[in-house]
């Protein structure tokens, strides 16, 4: 066997935690170098994965298979394809832009750290596992380092949010874990490798079992994207956490739920999938309009661009309920697009209130001139965010649109004619925001406080870049993505 | 030349790029590197449109997406229609770029404005050449934002701020119906590709319901960025950017896209009678309701703004009644006077500093070439021969005349009486503004005429705003016409005498009531309160839509914030209020029956929110080192599991 790459990835930055487990607490510096260093080799690795990956070939790659407790038919089995594989080079880039994030951290630092290795390892683990048990338990594993980074290091209300968080999605999860043992079980082949089960799966049972199957995963996945009316955490967890938690929580976290859809719930039960896709999509237009009509609303920045979330994960609901190669391809598209453009906004709020601590908007005037290099970043981000084509989110929102209205079925279409008034609404609340705070004449109190830093723009510049670059030239993740969704549209379809 | 046009497109994306970047160390900030670019683009152009006129086209385009096994091509098209608007870009934009650099001169934010302008210039040069209609939403999408951004341009005064703001959200309301429209023609077509599409049409492969649906929903792209009826009202606030951004707007860029996109996409309405309809009778209202607002506004930057509301009714008009010529006929003349009114205007701000008219007077002595500027434009706007505007007017309303189109009858009533309106406001206009006696003594006083490196612009524009009608006209064999693809021109005498008659009753009126004061300009006022009160108040269209569209969104605002909080998230907490209580029942149950077995077991499970509150508060670091140990464990235990 060659050289194991997906274990290596998966690893390293557990490795990083535990060899910070062993540096003295007083060493902040050694303990951010090694945490820098890890998520900075992952990184390195997963593009070695990206160029590695044989585009034309297609389907699942880099294959590492062992018997783990092969009494269960539990197996370490990772692979990759044109889903996961966006995905795992956007959460190493997002763990290296965490670590650089968190570097002004005093508190406790070297649990910090190790708990945010600990988190990209799980992340990880959940885009490469194959085995459904392999890939329950990095699902679970996720939440630990979480609930304790916005627990411990988060703002006023932290206690509360991160409890609110870790019920709310282990309940997804329970849920979900009867559903893989009603698949383990009723499908009779005592294994929990997916790709067997998405074979065997499909036939083995009957229509109305397959929708309380299809439901019980589904709600654990729901409750992570978060479809309405599961996302009340949302907005509590992302005001309290840390700037780099709210990142990873945004940027990757959310997507765990997305995947989950594209990985397991359709794959698995196709039949369950198509009789709820106009649920679905209902779901997403409902998410679109309300997550960005609750958003207009916000005084709190954080506030405004979580909700802003709930309103773009509608889209790829929608995207994905469609099940045509645009909708899928688009929703794809946008779970990277959203984890950067998203995850520079979370950024953007952290440094803003790392300087004026507040972050209520109509306190805030003025900042073009306070702070012109973060203004203008917030500016393009906030761009980004509205769906400016030539920036990537914009192909998100546009493809998942066109799928939906592709499938030629009325009710689609009748979603698409809702579900596009989001986009005004956005471009409603980002400019508002951008009006106020932005604009206008500068404050006095304000006055003086420095612009965005050296390390700061660290970790805004690369995923700038990269919204640009896959806003103009979109075939660099489409051409690996298409080849995947065709396989996952084939499986749903038949 | 004409296979390399790219260039034209790409050359001012360098520029801006560059001035963004450099500006600061560059001289002047870098203007010239903006002056000078759209300076070759602009020669650039006039190659292209030669060559085209020669009978040269080309295509190029790259597949940019492949989607199951649906490919996306694009780039670029090079055609008559797009070489004559690369002219019309680049020439007004080099003029407006030289004349900034006097009107700006001093600015705090020069060098953002000469990288904005570039954008700006790149974005319609993008959307004029593009071959694709996904693509040309792009770039119509990137239009509205360099308008955003020079609008906005002085975003510490609240003026700006709001219109901004309002120009972007309401071109894109306009572009959600395009969007769709996109859509509609991917589900039928397969295809958004100009060419593709227009053959497809050609040959009846697209049902006639598809077609209509698309051609008005494509339309309503159109309606917001060329400020049609209702989604207009963005228009006249844009303003509050500077005045050669107004006249870029106005003139060339902006609300042209629009106008140009009926246009390119011309073969979707042609076979659709309502569609076509439904575009002349929006022209027809917009006409109208441009310049009868126009008549009473006394700000001149108004004025010109509501007069080109009219105006692009105007060429929507000539497009619904079928003839693409007319349009794009109008397009061109309009672009050469529109600007040089703007620019104008924007000479007399420099010396006023004020734009009301009331304030002026007498203005001719200091400002000849102002005046001049201002009297040619509004000459050529009101289409007195052989002024550039008389020829397009004339074509437009005779396209009225003869076309078969149900409306047409009424977008030439609509035509006629506007030239009345516009020949008389212009009139207006011209008199308050340069002659009569100064009503601001010490504004007059600190007047003078503005520096030559923006009067040379308008010298040039004067020029044009004369000449510019004269390529489709008999002395020239109607060139335009023929390079656009019309066969023949049916002039009726009666059209020319209406038109001509409305305009010398117009100019006449004017002249009375403001120059000679045969009327008393109050009486005519009282005669009308009414109707004044109406018109004068922009028939209430931003208190209508302020009290419906804005209020309502932000009511549903508001109420969706309430019931994130009260109803969804109290039943969240409702419940985990209850899971509490009940755990915590269990746990005294625990306590005094099964005493402390079970603590360590229930720090993960679901009804032990209250412990592990404990737990985050002190052991973090135990549990953390716990985890990994036991981590460490399962990982040797797994690897001897496979030995």
């Amino acid at each position: 066997m060659s050289m194991p790459l997906l274990s290596l990835i998966l690893w390293l930055p557990l490795l990083g935690g535990v060899f910070i487990l062993f540096i003295d607490r007083e060493q902040k510096k050694a303990i951010r170098t090694v945490a820098l260093l890890h998520s900075l080799a992952a990184l390195g690795l997963s593009l070695g994965l990206w160029l590695g990956y044989d585009r034309t070939a297609g389907g699942f790659q880099f294959v590492e298979r062992a018997d783990w407790i092969p009494a269960a038919g539990i197996s370490y089995f990772l692979a990759v394809d044109g889903i996961s594989l966006p995905l795992i080079v956007l959460t190493a880039l997002l763990t290296f832009v965490a670590v650089v994030a968190s570097w002004n951290i005093e508190h406790r630092v070297k649990d910090y750290f190790a708990l945010l290795l600990l988190l990209g390892t799980a992340m990880f683990g959940v885009f490469m596992a194959l085995d459904l048990i392999l890939f329950y338990v990095f699902f679970e594993l996720v939440l630990v380092p979480m609930y304790f980074l916005i627990g411990v290091w988060g703002g006023p209300r932290r206690e509360y949010a991160a409890i609110k968080f870790f019920l709310y999605t282990l309940l997804g999860s329970v849920i979900m874990l009867v559903g893989i043992l009603a698949l383990y079980f009723g499908t009779g082949a005592r294994t929990f490798d997916v790709l067997a089960l998405m074979e065997m799966a499909p036939g083995a049972f009957a229509f109305q079992a397959q929708r309380w199957i299809f439901l019980a995963l589904w709600f654990g996945f729901a409750v992570k994207v978060p479809v309405f009316p599961f996302h009340t955490w949302l907005p509590d967890a992302h005001v309290e956490a840390p700037t780099a938690v709210s990142v990873i929580l945004a940027g990757v976290l959310l997507k765990m739920g997305t995947y989950g859809f594209l990985r397991f719930t359709h794959p698995l039960l196709p039949e369950a999938a198509i009789w709820f896709a106009p649920t679905l999509a209902v779901l997403g237009v409902i998410g679109m309009i309300y997550g960005a009509l609750t958003a207009m609303w916000q005084r709190d920045l954080k506030k405004l661009v979580a909700y802003s979330s709930i309103s773009h994960m509608g889209f790829m609901l929608l995207g994905i309920a469609a099940l045509t190669p645009q909708g899928v391809n688009g929703a794809i598209f946008y779970m990277v697009a959203h984890g950067l453009a998203t995850g520079m906004l979370f950024l953007l709020v952290g440094v803003v209130y790392e300087r004026t601590h507040t972050r209520d908007i109509p306190a805030m005037r003025g900042f073009y001139f306070t702070m012109p290099v973060w203004a203008v970043i917030m500016a393009f981000t906030g761009f980004a965010s509205l769906g400016l084509p030539g920036l990537a989110p914009f192909i998100g929102e546009f493809f998942t649109l066109l799928g939906a209205y592709l499938t030629g079925d009325p009710f689609f279409q009748l979603m698409v004619y809702i579900g596009v008034l989001t986009i005004v609404l956005a471009a409603g609340y980002i400019l508002w925001m951008i009006q106020r705070m932005l604009m206008g004449e500068e404050m006095e109190e304000f006055k003086g406080i420095p612009d965005a830093d050296a390390r700061e723009l660290v970790t805004l510049v690369p995923p700038a870049a990269l919204i640009v670059l896959l806003g103009v030239w979109p075939r660099l993740l489409v051409d690996i993505t298409n080849p995947a969704v065709m396989e996952f549209i084939r499986r749903v379809l038949g | 030349m004409t296979e390399h046009a790219w260039l034209i497109v790409v050359l001012p994306l360098v520029s801006w790029l560059l001035i963004s970047a450099f500006g600061r160390r560059l001289k002047n900030e870098g203007d010239w590197l903006g002056v000078v670019t759209i300076g070759v683009t602009l020669v650039l152009s006039l190659v292209v449109l030669w060559e085209v006129a020669g009978g040269a086209a080309t295509r190029v385009s790259v597949p940019w997406l492949v989607m199951g096994d649906w490919q996306l091509d694009m780039g670029y098209l090079i055609d008559p229609l797009a070489a004559v608007m690369l002219v019309v870009v680049t020439a007004i934009s080099f003029l407006v770029h030289v004349y900034s650099m006097g009107y700006m001169h001093g600015d705090a934010r020069y060098r953002r404005y000469f990288a904005t302008l570039s954008f700006f210039t790149f974005s319609m040069l993008g959307l004029v050449v593009a071959d694709n209609l996904i693509l040309l939403f792009f770039f119509f999408e990137l239009v509205g934002l360099a308008s955003y951004l020079l609008i906005g341009h002085w975003y510490e005064n609240l003026g700006p701020r709001l219109a901004s703001l309002k120009a972007f959200i309401v071109t894109r309301i306009g572009d959600l119906a395009f969007l769709v429209g996109l859509a509609v023609l991917v589900l039928a077509t397969g295809t958004t590709g100009i060419p593709e599409l227009r053959e497809l049409v050609e040959h009846h492969q697209v049902p006639a319901t598809v077609l209509t649906l698309a051609a008005i929903l494509v339309f309503g792209g159109a309606v917001g960025k060329s400020a049609q009826f209702p989604l207009h009202v963005w228009l006249p606030d844009a303003m509050e950017g500077p005045t050669p951004v107004s006249a870029l707007i106005h003139a060339a860029t902006m609300v042209a896209a629009g106008v140009y996109l009926v246009a390119r996409s011309f073969f979707l309405f042609e076979p659709s009678a309502t569609a076509l309809s439904v575009v002349a009778v929006i022209g027809g209202i917009t006409a109208l309701l441009g310049a009868t607002i126009g008549v009473l506004q006394t700000d001149m930057k108004r004025v010109m703004a509501y007069s080109t509301v009219s105006q692009l009714g105007y060429m929507m008009m000539a497009l619904g009644v079928g003839s693409l010529v007319a349009g794009m006929f109008h397009l061109w003349t309009h672009a050469f006077f529109k600007a040089l009114l703007f620019l104008a205007a924007g000479s007399v701000m420099h010396a006023m500093h004020t734009m009301e008219m009331h304030s002026m007077g007498g203005l001719y002595r200091k400002m000849p070439v102002t005046a001049w500027a201002t009297i040619i434009g509004g000459l050529a706007l009101a289409g007195v021969w052989p002024l550039a505007g008389f020829y397009s007017k004339e074509e437009i309303l005779n396209a009225a005349f003869y076309s078969g189109v149900s409306g047409a009858g009424f977008a030439f009533w609509a035509g006629v009486i506007s030239a009345l309106l516009t020949a008389f406001y212009m009139t207006r206009a011209v008199i308050l503004v340069f002659f009569g006696r100064p009503r601001d003594r010490h504004r007059y006083e600190h007047a003078h005429e503005s520096p030559p490196v923006m009067t040379v612009p308008l010298a040039i524009l004067m020029v044009l705003a004369v000449t510019a009608g004269w390529v489709n006209a008999p002395i020239s064999h109607h060139w335009f016409g023929k390079l656009l693809g019309e066969a023949e021109v049916h002039l009726a005498p009666i059209v020319t005498v209406l038109a001509v008659g409305a305009t010398l009753l117009g100019v006449a009126a004017g002249y009375a009531i403001y120059a000679l004061r045969l009327v008393d300009r109050r009486a005519v006022i009282n005669a009308l309160r009414p109707v004044y009160t109406l018109v004068r108040n922009k028939y209430y269209f931003d208190e209508l839509y302020n009290a419906t569209v804005l209020r309502g969104s932000l009511r549903l605002a508001e109420w969706a914030a309430w019931f994130d909080q009260r109803v969804i998230d109290w039943l969240v907490n409702a419940v985990g209020y209850v899971a509490v209580k009940l755990s915590e029942a269990a746990g005294k149950f625990d306590l005094s029956v099964v005493d402390g077995l079970v603590n360590g077991a229930a720090a993960v499970t679901v009804g032990a929110g209250r412990r592990l509150r404990t737990i985050q508060t002190g052991f973090v670091q135990t549990y953390i080192l716990t985890f990994f140990a036991a981590l460490v464990v399962g990982l040797v235990v797994f690897q001897l599991w496979r030995l």
